[in-house]
């Protein structure tokens, strides 16, 4: 008797157990719940850090309408916000099926800045030179390229020997930015490195600037959900993630899987870098992609790796950004404000999945007493 | 002083900032957790010191008094990160890349809008010279061999001989490799791996703050610590996983890195601007052959923790 005493006072405060399915309604009520305490807690940071709200405290509810004020106030910011969403998009996009089947490409920042710099490569060298039609379709070939070379190379040694995914793109990332600049102080020698706009290789528009690459990632978003979902390729890439050994005894090959997803996966980065490179910005630096293959991660892991949800997500990421910005513009704070407001809310936004994933049961409660005495009755049988 | 000399003790205390930076992630990577917020953390740290001296720069404390108080801010700013990061992937097992690269985002930010409030004839002006003892006074590069640099040499052998000599290492290690066998042999997987992520977080900070603080000693010093903190990733593939490895490895890299500032000082090497991208990539390029090399020879010892990345939930199978 005594013994049963002292394991019952030993018993853990809660423990955990994984949630086998949940109500989407639930899902997202979690979810909702942890933005709006997000955005609580960004309030509070705020309060610390800006000097003109702690002066004004009133001015808090300005503070929150920065956001929508930042993606929504007018029609300039809006397509501007939409142009931002596809970019993102694409590239998070393009790091999708490597994610699913657990290769984790955290390369897609190199991916992406190396087909930049293969699509203006291409325009440096010929614009001017042959007819604007081929010029487009060279550097749409010189991007995609680039961007599965760039892409294929941690494949082959990963799928020949093992080498850690991970730390390698990472490295590559780097190589790609020292690669920029190489061609920067060799393109312009002047020695400013800063590449001037060039003035072939743009891509035709349609209504506005942005509505023709806002239209291409669409179509791309489902395009590749169905490649995901409903054919055999898809199929194979989810089957590798779960079990590598359940794929190797079904006959799926593992490595030519793993090359082939990662080929694909440096292609659509290198869509992207065309789409910076033909449709926006007409010129290359070692910013041209501003971290957003590292926001790409996030926006595809928030998106639970489905391309119609990262549409959502990809919003999301972008909304706050272009918010806190609007926030560093109206009070008039450092630059660095919306990388602080974005972390805060990742922060709040990626911990909430814990609760749509676990269930916690805690010592005291009466479910808990219930379960302890069912399986105590089925002990004691 | 010769002025080849110099500058390996210029690489030399310019690596001092990756020894730190690197021993911190090889700790919390022998526990299994690849902290992609290494580069944020260190921003933190910086800022953490920072805004301890900030508040006593001044004050006619004595100057041990300062170095000590500078570097428990550094501790705690950057363990508060390395807590809120073990907090998410341990207890909530969230995805680490993601948590790390989260931490990173934001750590870099929030340093950045506490730096620009600081002013640097307080932090930097007075406490540089007692955090450059003993050789505050030389003109030479030799000056920047200060306090934290000889603490950086000592962590890292410190860390290695913890990881390879004692039971508290090989339970780390156990921890790192496969989790759920050193659960199931009664070693507390939580606890080390909590404890292992806020310690190395603190000493990642150190790294930043060094280099703020004794390093650079500028006012602009803060703006490029967010890159030396993914070359302290890098570094420790470099070192294959062993802290005092770093030492070479760092003094390897700030040769590398600083060369090619440094060899315009020669008639007789030819160097074109076009050259030096190309130099500041080699860091990166040896370390990728590092760990292809490594991955080839598959030896057991130089390969990256078995479970490293992977979150542990003991009702898994």
């Amino acid at each position: 008797m005594n013994r049963r005493q002292t394991e019952e006072v030993r018993e853990p405060l809660f423990h955990l157990t994984r949630r086998m399915g949940i109500s989407p309604v639930k899902a997202w009520g979690i979810r909702a719940a942890a933005f709006v305490l997000g955005m609580l807690a960004c309030g509070l940071i705020a309060f610390l850090l800006i000097e003109r709200l702690r002066e004004n405290p009133g001015r808090i509810g300005a503070f929150y309408y920065a956001f929508i004020k930042g993606s929504f106030s007018t029609s300039y910011k809006f397509w501007k916000f939409l142009k931002n969403v596809a970019i993102l998009l694409c590239i998070s996009l393009a790091l999708t099926p490597a994610f699913r089947m657990r290769f984790w490409n955290i390369g897609g920042e190199g991916q992406t800045l190396v087909s930049v710099l293969g699509a203006i490569a291409v325009d440096f060298y010929f614009g001017g030179r042959i007819p604007e039609w081929l010029l487009l379709i060279l550097m749409f070939a010189a991007a995609l390229v680039s961007g599965a070379v760039w892409g294929v190379i941690p494949a082959l040694f990963r799928a020949k020997w093992g080498t850690n995914e991970t730390l390698f793109t990472l490295m590559m990332n780097y190589v790609a930015t020292y690669l920029v600049s190489f061609f920067l102080v060799v393109w312009v020698p002047n020695g400013s490195s800063s590449l001037p706009r060039q003035q072939h290789g743009r891509l035709p528009t349609i209504g506005n600037d942005y509505l023709l690459i806002i239209l291409i990632v669409l179509v791309l978003t489902i395009g590749l959900y169905i490649y995901l979902y409903y054919t055999k390729h898809g199929y194979e890439i989810s089957v590798v993630g779960e079990s590598v050994r359940t794929a190797q005894y079904v006959g799926i090959k593992v490595n030519r899987v793993i090359i082939r997803t990662m080929i694909l996966s440096g292609m659509l980065c290198g869509l992207a870098g065309y789409l910076i490179a033909a449709g926006l910005d007409q010129t290359v630096t070692t910013e041209s992609v501003g971290g957003q293959g590292f926001t790409g991660i996030m926006v595809s892991w928030l998106g639970g790796f489905n391309p119609l949800t990262m549409i959502l997500t990809a919003g999301l990421v972008q909304f706050l950004n272009q918010g806190a910005s609007q926030i560093s513009q109206d009070f008039d704070v450092s630059g660095a404000l919306p990388n602080v407001i974005t972390g805060i809310m990742l922060f709040f936004i990626i911990g909430c999945e814990f609760f749509v994933n676990y269930k916690i049961h805690f010592r005291g409660s009466k479910k808990h007493a219930e379960a302890a005495a069912e399986m105590g009755r089925g002990i004691g049988k | 002083m010769n002025v080849w000399l110099n500058f390996l003790i210029d690489s030399l205390a310019f690596g001092a900032t990756f020894v730190y930076g690197s021993t911190g992630e090889i700790l919390t990577e022998k526990a299994g957790h690849l902290n992609l917020g290494i580069p944020g953390i260190m921003c933190m740290g910086g800022a953490g010191g920072c805004l301890v001296l900030n508040m006593i720069g001044k004050s006619g404390l004595p100057g041990a008094v300062i170095v000590i108080l500078g570097i428990m801010g550094a501790l705690v700013m950057s363990m508060a990160c390395g807590l809120l990061y073990s907090f998410l992937t341990v207890t909530l097992r969230v995805n680490q890349n993601v948590t790390g690269l989260a931490l990173t985002t934001f750590g870099s930010g929030l340093m950045k809008v506490i730096m620009s409030k600081l002013k640097a004839t307080v932090y930097l002006t007075g406490p540089k010279f007692f955090y450059r003892w003993p050789f505050a006074d030389r003109q030479d590069s030799l000056h920047c061999l200060g306090i934290l640099f000889f603490l950086a040499i000592a962590i890292a052998i410190a860390a290695g001989w913890v990881l390879m000599r004692t039971r508290v290492g090989l339970h780390l290690r156990a921890v790192g490799e496969n989790p759920a066998t050193a659960d199931a042999v009664g070693i507390n997987v939580t606890r080390y791996k909590y404890l292992t992520t806020c310690i190395g977080s603190g000493i990642a900070g150190l790294g930043g703050f060094y280099y703020i603080i004794d390093y650079m000693a500028s006012q602009e010093a803060y703006l490029s610590i967010e890159a030396f903190g993914w070359l302290s990733i890098a570094l420790v593939i470099f070192a294959l996983w062993r802290p005092p490895v770093t030492i070479i490895g760092s003094f390897v890299f700030g040769v590398l890195f600083s060369c090619s500032s440094f060899i315009t000082h020669f008639d007789w090497i030819r160097v074109t601007m076009a050259n030096k991208p190309l130099l500041r990539m080699l860091p990166y390029v040896v370390t990728i052959l590092v760990l292809i090399i490594s991955s080839i020879r598959n030896k057991r010892e130089n390969q990256p923790p078995a479970s490293l990345g992977l979150n542990y939930f003991r009702e898994d199978r």
